[in-house]
């Protein structure tokens, strides 16, 4: 411990300069606002989300949904060629149909779709 | 308008405060109040509840529980009453309210106001569950009337009706949300004005108003009360009828989805203050 | 004679056709119920698709808007919340994502949704006093002991999912990732800004000493300059005091 001290009383003091005189661009990254609202200080997505009293006459989705690949930025995202490079693309419809993911969850579906999906998905819920 | 030291709203026009609108809302100028969703504001700490207090320090504030699920058949979940009675000591709002709805299932809770049937059963829960949570919160509540999609084969008691029972049985004051009787008297094809007539607006101790949209059904259009719109014109014409009865109340203009910029709600806050001067003239002369 | 079903049967007659295409016995008659009754299935699944997307708004970038939605309501199926409190909901998202097939082209989903998770939880965390890092100078480094801000996180993740959640902020473009793992700090500030920043090894090490109550000589198993730096620019220490 006591060879130790000195260093970290060093360490503390450099800390402390380090901090007064502002820090390397690493972190500087961190103070961009994230997705979602925000406002100086007052708001920022990691606020996550808010209840409502209200209904919506969006439907935010009616299609086949099994038959999608993940279509956001992942497709841009460049992984490391190690082995991983394979995520950087999105499962087929093929992989997914055979996977048992033929089928959507929608607000209207027809009845027999409907418990197929739930077999497969909601287990629990029926 | 009820009269009572746990509803001290002003009769003025009130906003939903929206985060995105802290600057904005803290300056306002205008006579207003603000209104939050408790469960919003249930966080430990942080800008949630640091803007609260400010927002507070200016204008006055009214929560507005969504979670509570007092109509549903299922008991109250005490620690969701432990947590309301925190963030109302925390931040001693103006007013307290809830719904005529339910929106848990045993555990698990559905993110919105679900209908239920009015009978002697029903009010019976309602009553014994309101009665629990103004004895745990130590305060009278204002309950609200909801929008409905659907009705009950088996509902016994008309709405108006029911609302006026529940508050002389529990003492506990109501919350006239116009646009929904309007939303919900359109899609039952049912007249709103009858609704009204026979709604006790002594026992009222805040009005809603809000946006609607509309889908078509065969027979007529289907209201979805959105909070995404300004209010409707046949909306406000019931509100100016209904303040004609009462005098000025504290009215809140709700935008809930596709929130504009601060500015459009304070033009919707301008409309509203128009028909309560006009209330509060009429009910001095 | 009618008896109608008590009020538990009708609550849980409308609750399983929320998660069902049928529209439930018992209702009043009208025209279209179904799509009457549509509209709180609607409300229930749409609201709470899009309170996931809220707390994960880099995984709905990553995987585009229609299959987050699509995977928001297996999720909400599954987990649906437990307390009308949604800022609590969603910490077995990431644990879903690992798990849930159609996802598993993208492995590193569940880290970046972690540091969303985190990040949340640094938002809403208690408030807490702020020392005078001076302080720091006067003490006995080998008795010193750090109490840290209770927003504070530690972060760790197999893939390279701070690069990836940086890349997917505003203003940021897409370069080729490091391999992981990768390390972060996540914070509020006293400003209110939720922070998440790269963190080495080491570094991510001594973090998760001091978290679990270490005293800080103890705690530095390295050089700890770098972090604590950054716990005094980011003014995320709560008390600063001395062991007997």
């Amino acid at each position: 411990m006591t060879k130790h001290t000195p260093i970290l009383a060093a360490s503390i003091a450099a800390a402390l300069s380090l901090a007064a005189t502002g820090m390397a661009a690493a972190d500087d990254m961190a103070q961009e606002r994230c997705y979602g609202v925000s406002m100086a200080g007052a708001n920022d997505c990691a606020a996550g989300p808010g209840t409502s009293c209200a209904g919506t006459s969006t439907i935010d989705y009616q299609g086949n949904a099994w038959t999608l690949v993940p279509a956001g930025t992942c497709a841009t995202m460049e992984l490391p060629a190690d082995g991983m490079g394979h995520a950087r693309m999105g499962a087929t419809a093929e992989q997914l149909e055979a996977g048992g993911y033929g089928a959507g969850i929608k607000r209207d579906l027809p009845p027999t779709l409907a418990s197929e999906i739930a077999d497969t998905y909601m287990p629990t819920m029926m | 308008m009820i009269s009572s030291p746990d509803f001290r709203l002003p009769a003025a026009p009130g906003l939903s405060f929206k985060p995105e609108h802290f600057a904005q809302a803290v300056q306002a100028k205008t006579a207003l109040f603000f209104e939050v969703h408790a469960e919003n504001y249930m966080g430990a700490g942080g800008a949630p509840h640091a803007m609260l207090e400010r927002l507070h320090a200016e204008h006055a504030l009214s929560i507005h529980g969504v979670g509570l699920s007092i109509g549903g058949a299922g008991p109250l979940d005490p620690d969701h009453l432990k947590r309301l009675r925190g963030l109302l000591d925390r931040h001693q709002p103006e007013s307290f309210s809830e719904h005529l709805a339910w929106s848990s299932h045993g555990a698990d809770w559905l993110n919105d106001l679900l209908p239920l049937p009015y009978t002697d059963e029903t009010l019976t829960t309602i009553c014994a569950h309101i009665d629990q949570a103004q004895t745990a919160l130590g305060r009278r509540l204002l309950l609200e009337n909801p929008a409905t999609y659907v009705t009950f084969a088996d509902s016994t008691w008309p709405e108006a009706d029911f609302l006026r029972e529940i508050a002389h049985r529990t003492g506990c004051g109501l919350l006239l949300d116009v646009n929904n009787v309007f939303v919900s008297a359109t899609n039952h094809r049912t007249d709103p004005r009858a609704y009204l007539a026979a709604f006790p607006l002594e026992l009222v101790g805040e009005i809603h108003l809000a946006g609607h949209e509309a889908e078509a059904l065969p027979d007529g259009p289907l209201l979805i009360d959105s909070h995404s719109r300004p209010v409707a014109d046949p909306v406000w014409t019931l509100y100016a009828e209904v303040l004609a009865r009462t005098g000025p109340l504290p009215s809140l203009v709700e935008w809930d989805n596709d929130v504009p910029g601060f500015d459009t709600l304070l033009a919707e806050a301008a409309r509203a203050e128009t028909l309560l001067t006009e209330a509060r003239h009429a009910h001095a002369a | 004679m009618h008896t109608p079903p008590d009020h538990a049967t009708t609550q849980a007659r409308l609750h399983a056709a929320l998660w069902s295409p049928q529209t439930p016995q018992g209702l009043g008659e009208a025209q279209a119920l179904d799509r009457r009754f549509a509209v709180y299935r609607n409300n229930v699944q749409h609201g709470l698709s899009r309170a996931l997307a809220a707390r994960f708004p880099v995984i709905e970038r990553l995987v585009g808007p229609d299959f987050f939605a699509a995977t928001a309501r297996v999720f909400a199926a599954q987990h649906p919340p437990q307390t009308p409190v949604l800022l609590d909901w969603g910490d077995s998202f990431p644990d879903f994502l690992a798990t849930f097939p159609p996802a598993q082209s993208l492995p590193y989903l569940p880290d970046v949704a972690r540091l969303e998770w985190l990040r949340g939880e640094a938002y809403h965390a208690a408030d807490a006093a702020r020392a005078d890092p001076s302080a720091l100078a006067t003490v006995d480094p080998a008795r010193l002991r750090l109490t840290l801000a209770p927003s504070v996180r530690a972060y760790a993740a197999q893939h390279p999912a701070v690069s990836l959640w940086h890349q997917n902020q505003p203003g940021a473009r897409p370069a080729p990732l490091p391999k992981g793992p990768q390390y972060a700090l996540i914070a509020r500030t006293p400003g209110f800004a939720v922070t998440v920043d790269p963190l080495a090894r080491d570094q991510h090490t001594i973090l998760t000493n001091l978290l679990s109550g270490q005293p800080f000589a103890r705690a530095a198993t390295t050089d700890p300059t770098p972090l604590l730096a950054l716990l005094i620019r980011h003014q995320l220490i709560a008390q600063i005091g001395e062991t007997p």
